[in-house]
């Protein structure tokens, strides 16, 4: 079976500083899988290649047809939906107003239908819709900041470490939500992580990233027992 | 003796009056200047300096479409029409290219514009003043005394309103509106939605471009003024000083910020006398700085604050 996501021989360089050494990686359909490494592995630039916000060489395919060239609004209509670091929400919109803009892509009428769903995985964005997404807590915001990505019915969704600076009780939730949503929509995803522990739980496999280089891969279970991987980022 | 509204606190009433509808006519005019800025701004964070050169273009424009035999209101809309399509020229051609982040050669290049547009209006409809055709009906709506509210003062206003509640709708109603202050709010975000940024920009673009139009229009349709390039220079500098005062991001802030201006203008210039009519200008910029001084983020504007 083909990959949903076939990277490989991924570079990428900012400036004179090369970022990326040739990676390759591949996601299939309704998996999840985490991409481990330490801060300046390479990591976000890896998804914002694939979602095309840098510039590469190397083969991005989505579906067997490569997006590498395309414009990051041509990606996001193959499909793959990116929520970056730090939420990327809009802050001066209102949380309906935010889900409105992640289904941007959309004309169906199915919309609404849609926006209630995120409203029940989240309960605590339905009470604060017509609030401003600035106004909400760093989990409230990465609650949205996933919704909105949700609303484009992405085949494949990017998460960039989505449990930055968040407590670890609503860690755990957001990350118990991943596997409902992977489960409900079949809704496969990417998802770069420092948390590792966490992202073994609910990934079937995983990248270990390292100065631009994927230096271990495997199944995630195989992965959280690895003595290596145990001393470097499970603080084991 | 002609009977008189009275003097208030040693004020003459009249006078008063007068000088207060006097700043809601010029007020409305800057108003309409500053909304394209406001625009502008909300996307970008850039200030176009190039904004009054644009609008003084589409008036000459409209007047030229009136020559050749295109009644007025017909003029002013298609000279709207073209300055819109202008605007989106040169947001292709001269700011698209660049990084909207880094906005030194965004600046330089809007006051690159401004010269070069200013030139283009000179060369081509010479700097002698010409009378502009009257857009609104003539005579006063209102007289009482000496005391005369003239229609024009009534339309002027009245179209800045209409303005803004168009654009206020257009934003908040429209997918193309929530796009663009989808881009104005994240950049980045915007991208990774599917919004086409640059397109979306141009829109903001040719929107501004075609209020501005309007605005020079009706300025320049003012029965004491008269067309000619350089007379926005003046209206630029008050209509970045309304945008700024009603907060940079806020349409209708413009409103606030043009009233404003128009109302130390006519009214503070008039009743404190060691203000020379000369000085209304500086007069305006000072009421700015007080008013950033309390309000950094202007009367209306966002304050840029950020949870995390």
């Amino acid at each position: 079976m083909a990959p949903l996501l076939l990277v490989e021989n991924l570079k990428a360089r900012y400036g004179p500083v090369q970022v990326l050494h040739g990676i390759d990686l591949n996601v299939f359909d309704k998996e999840i899988v985490v991409v481990l490494g330490a801060n300046g592995a390479g990591k976000t630039t890896t998804l914002r290649a694939i979602s095309g916000m840098v510039e590469t060489d190397g083969r991005i395919e989505i579906d067997g047809e490569s997006i590498k060239k395309s414009d990051p609004s041509e990606i996001v209509r193959r499909g793959v939906a990116h929520v970056p670091q730090g939420r990327g929400t809009f802050p001066e919109l209102t949380v309906e107003e935010n889900l409105k803009v992640g289904a941007f892509i959309r004309a169906d009428k199915d919309i609404n239908v849609d926006m209630e769903a995120c409203y029940q995985n989240y309960p605590v964005l339905y009470e604060r819709r017509t609030q401003t997404a600035g106004s909400l807590s760093g989990g409230e915001q990465q609650m949205l900041a996933v919704s909105r990505a949700l609303m484009s019915r992405p085949q494949l969704l990017l998460m960039d470490e989505p449990s930055l600076g968040l407590a670890p009780q609503i860690v755990e939730d957001l990350f118990t939500r991943f596997i409902t949503i992977n489960k409900e929509h079949g809704t496969t995803m990417l998802i770069v992580e420092q948390n590792a522990q966490l992202a073994l739980d609910i990934a079937s496999r995983a990248y270990v990233l390292e100065s631009g280089e994927i230096t271990i891969e495997g199944k995630a279970s195989e992965l959280a027992d690895d003595d290596a991987i145990r001393r470097a980022y499970l603080g084991a | 003796m002609t009977p008189s509204v009275g003097h208030i606190w040693g004020l003459d009433m009249d006078l008063f009056l007068q000088r207060v509808f006097d700043a809601i006519t010029n007020g409305s005019t800057y108003a309409l200047i500053a909304v394209a800025m406001v625009l502008i701004f909300k996307a970008t964070t850039l200030i176009n300096f190039a904004q009054g050169e644009q609008a003084i273009l589409g008036a000459f424009a409209v007047l030229q479409l009136w020559y050749w035999g295109i009644p007025m209101w017909g003029a002013v809309i298609l000279g709207m029409l073209f300055s819109a399509a202008l605007a989106a020229g040169l947001e292709r051609v001269f700011i698209r290219k660049f990084d909207p982040a880094d906005h030194l050669p965004l600046v330089i290049i809007t006051l690159g514009l401004f010269l070069v547009i200013n030139a283009i209006a000179a060369i081509v409809w010479r700097f002698d003043p010409q009378s502009f055709p009257e857009l609104f009906p003539s005579g006063n709506a209102f007289t009482y005394n000496n005391v005369r509210l003239s229609w024009y003062s009534i339309f002027a206003f009245g179209s800045c309103v209409l303005v803004l509640v168009i654009f206020q709708t257009l934003l908040t109603r429209t997918k193309t509106g929530l796009a663009f202050r989808a881009v104005s709010s994240n950049l980045e975000s915007s991208r990774l939605s599917g919004i086409k940024v640059g397109p979306t920009l141009q829109f903001g673009w040719a929107l501004a471009a075609a209020a501005g139009t309007l605005g020079a229009s009706i300025y320049a349709a003012n029965p004491v003024l008269q067309i000619e390039p350089s007379m926005m220079l003046r209206a630029l500098i008050f209509s970045v000083t309304a945008a700024a005062l009603g907060g940079l991001d806020s349409l209708w802030g413009a409103l606030i910020g043009g009233l404003t201006i128009g109302f130390v203008q006519s009214v503070v210039v008039q009743y404190i006398p060691f203000i020379p009519n000369e000085m209304s200008l500086s007069a305006a910029v000072v009421v700015l700085l007080i008013v950033l001084t309390l309000r950094p983020s202007g009367v209306l504007g966002t304050k840029a604050v950020e949870r995390v």
